[in-house]
């Protein structure tokens, strides 16, 4: 549905994205995530034909979007991260105002406001002037605009930014109930959304893309080193030497301790599982073994890690 | 042509719901109605004195002409009043956009920078020309109590009509060039100031100079419309001048969007 390919954009001599690639599937959700100035903007930009790009291309439902740009247009929907919305106007004009700007036929005009205002719930403010609605129901009636010519695509920069938690909660439903029928882009910085509505994402860091993946993979793939936290009954010293001498064993780092109970956290090689040969190594001594398991990345630490190293590392 | 149309009537409903429009028309209306009262005022006095002068010499009293001696100057001032706040209609059209994240619904729909920027000018044209409307009340007054002359008076309003929709391309431009309606105001204002001195300088100027100065300002080639004189050449230089400020216009928004600026 959309291909992406080295995308470069500049602002002057800045660059602001760099060889940005990606490929989407039709119905897929994809988040776009990425520390705020990363380039997640300015590549929906080009992508919604806002802005053509220095180099690269990009492909919507098999049109260009520099050369056939008309008929990208029709298909995407896009929500900048400020709702696009005339404060002046009644809810219910706005939309029919964007339905013909967007070229829905004055027939079903009428039927797909309703139909939008009706999945978005604003229907109930429909003669309402926007600027005296709450921030959470103007930027559902971006949503709504973004919508209201069924696109294939709908590109949402930042769609939950300023809602409140239950906000955050119906947008969130909301996006994930329209996958499927529609491509979805989805920027954002905050992680657990990604994680709660996305299949795949793509992490974005000074303008360049530093890994992409579906979310399990990517939560997995950085485990590279498997890490294992344990948690003994027994003295600090002999216990930390044994479950070192382990072999496998990288790293053993003790992160707690309490009451003669010490905590640790090991590294051990790659495709290795060495928790029985744990199991044992503390049984064998007769210190207690309280906890053992696997410790997964948490997409937070995959983010932090990629986005504060230098130069980031490559998928 | 639908899209467009699209665009010309979210503007007009956007004139009619926003206060400086109404603004605008109340001044406009107050003011063009306080110059027509003073020359009513005078136009009284010199019909009166024509009266006396032709008692004194035994004489039938000389017709004063009522298109020649009150309605050319008042439409000669509604021009003018016309420049001062023509500014305040136009200050909104993209600046406001900008500045509401509109611009982005716009430039990401179906819709070519033509179509917006003649929607919007259209929008302020026709707005104008309410405006317009409105003063035909000074001349309906006119007709009641004298005998004036119809088409002259609609020559001029066509002049009206061309002159405004001068100011208003400029406008447009200007409200192109920033995010800030105040900004957009004041150096829609400034140019139109200027403008309209250009026309006093032709008075101030050696021959050469004048010529090339009242060519220039648009003001100067609204006298003939208000003769009831259609000249080609005016016409050819309003229809270019407002083709210009509308093409730069277009410009200005078409080159915004290849600069990624909003």
């Amino acid at each position: 549905m959309i291909q992406v390919q080295n995308l470069t954009r500049y602002y002057g001599r800045t660059p602001a994205i760099q060889e940005v690639s990606f490929e989407m599937e039709k119905g897929e959700i994809l988040g776009f995530l990425g520390p705020n100035a990363a380039g997640k903007t300015t590549t929906m930009r080009i992508l919604t034909c806002y802005m053509p790009a220095t180099s690269g291309t990009a492909k919507v439902a098999g049109y260009d979007v520099f050369t056939q740009s008309m008929e990208v247009r029709k298909r995407i929907g896009y929500l900048p991260e400020q709702p696009p919305v005339y404060m002046d106007m009644s809810v219910k004009s706005y939309l029919s105002f964007v339905a013909k700007i967007k070229g829905v036929d004055g027939r079903d005009r009428k039927s797909r406001i309703n139909e939008v205002m009706e999945k978005t719930a604003i229907a109930d403010v429909q003669d309402r002037v926007i600027r005296k609605l709450s921030k959470g129901y103007k930027q559902r009636v971006g949503l709504a605009q973004a919508l209201v010519h069924n696109p294939d695509v709908l590109v949402l920069d930042e769609p939950t930014i300023g809602l409140d938690p239950n906000q955050i909660k119906e947008v969130r439903g909301l996006i994930k109930s329209l996958a499927g029928n529609h491509t979805i882009i989805l920027s954002t910085h905050i992680l657990p959304e990604v994680e709660m509505t996305c299949d795949r994402a793509v992490i974005i860091n000074r303008g360049r893309v530093v890994a992409q993946d579906t979310i399990a993979n990517m939560t997995q793939r950085k485990r590279g080193a498997e890490r294992l936290v344990v948690q003994v009954d027994g003295p600090n010293a002999p216990v930390r030497d044994k479950l070192s001498s382990v072999s496998g064993v990288k790293k053993v780092k003790r992160d707690d301790a309490a009451d003669g109970i010490n905590r640790y956290e090991i590294e051990c090689e790659p495709g290795r599982d060495v928790r029985r040969e744990l199991a044992q190594a503390v049984v064998q001594n007769g210190w207690g073994l309280l906890e053992l398991r696997a410790k997964d990345f948490t997409l937070e630490e995959v983010f932090l890690n990629l986005t504060t190293e230098e130069g980031g590392v490559a998928a | 042509m639908k899209n467009f149309l699209a665009i010309l009537e979210r503007e007009l409903k956007s004139y009619f719901l926003s206060p400086v429009a109404y603004v605008v028309l109340g001044f406009f209306i107050v003011a063009t109605g306080l110059f027509f009262y003073n020359i009513i005022n005078w136009f009284d006095r010199i019909s009166m004195q024509s009266m006396m002068m032709a008692q004194q010499y035994r004489q039938a009293p000389q017709p004063v002409n009522v298109n020649m001696m009150a309605i050319r100057p008042l439409l000669h001032n509604i021009a003018i009043i016309g420049l001062f706040l023509m500014p305040g209609l136009t200050m909104r059209l993209f600046a406001e956009e900008k500045r509401q994240g509109t611009m982005e619904l716009l430039a990401t729909s179906p819709l070519t920078n033509w179509q917006i920027t003649l929607g919007k000018f259209a929008s302020a044209l026709v707005f104008y020309l309410v405006m317009l409307l409105a003063t035909g009340v000074f001349v309906g007054l006119l007709f009641f109590f004298g005998n004036p002359e119809l088409m002259p008076i609609l020559s001029g309003y066509l002049g009206l009509l061309l002159v405004g929709g001068c100011f208003i391309s400029l406008g447009l431009l200007f409200s192109a060039f920033t995010e800030n309606q105040i900004i957009a105001f004041v150096s829609a204002f400034a140019v139109n100031v200027s403008i309209l001195a250009l026309g006093w300088l032709a008075n101030f100027s050696g021959p050469t100079l004048a010529q090339f100065f009242s060519s220039i300002s648009p003001i100067e080639h609204f006298d003939d419309f208000s003769k009831g004189i259609i000249d080609t050449k005016h016409l050819i230089y309003y229809l270019s001048f407002m083709f210009g400020g509308i093409f730069l216009t277009y410009v200005t928004v078409e080159s915004a969007r290849w600069r990624g600026a909003r």
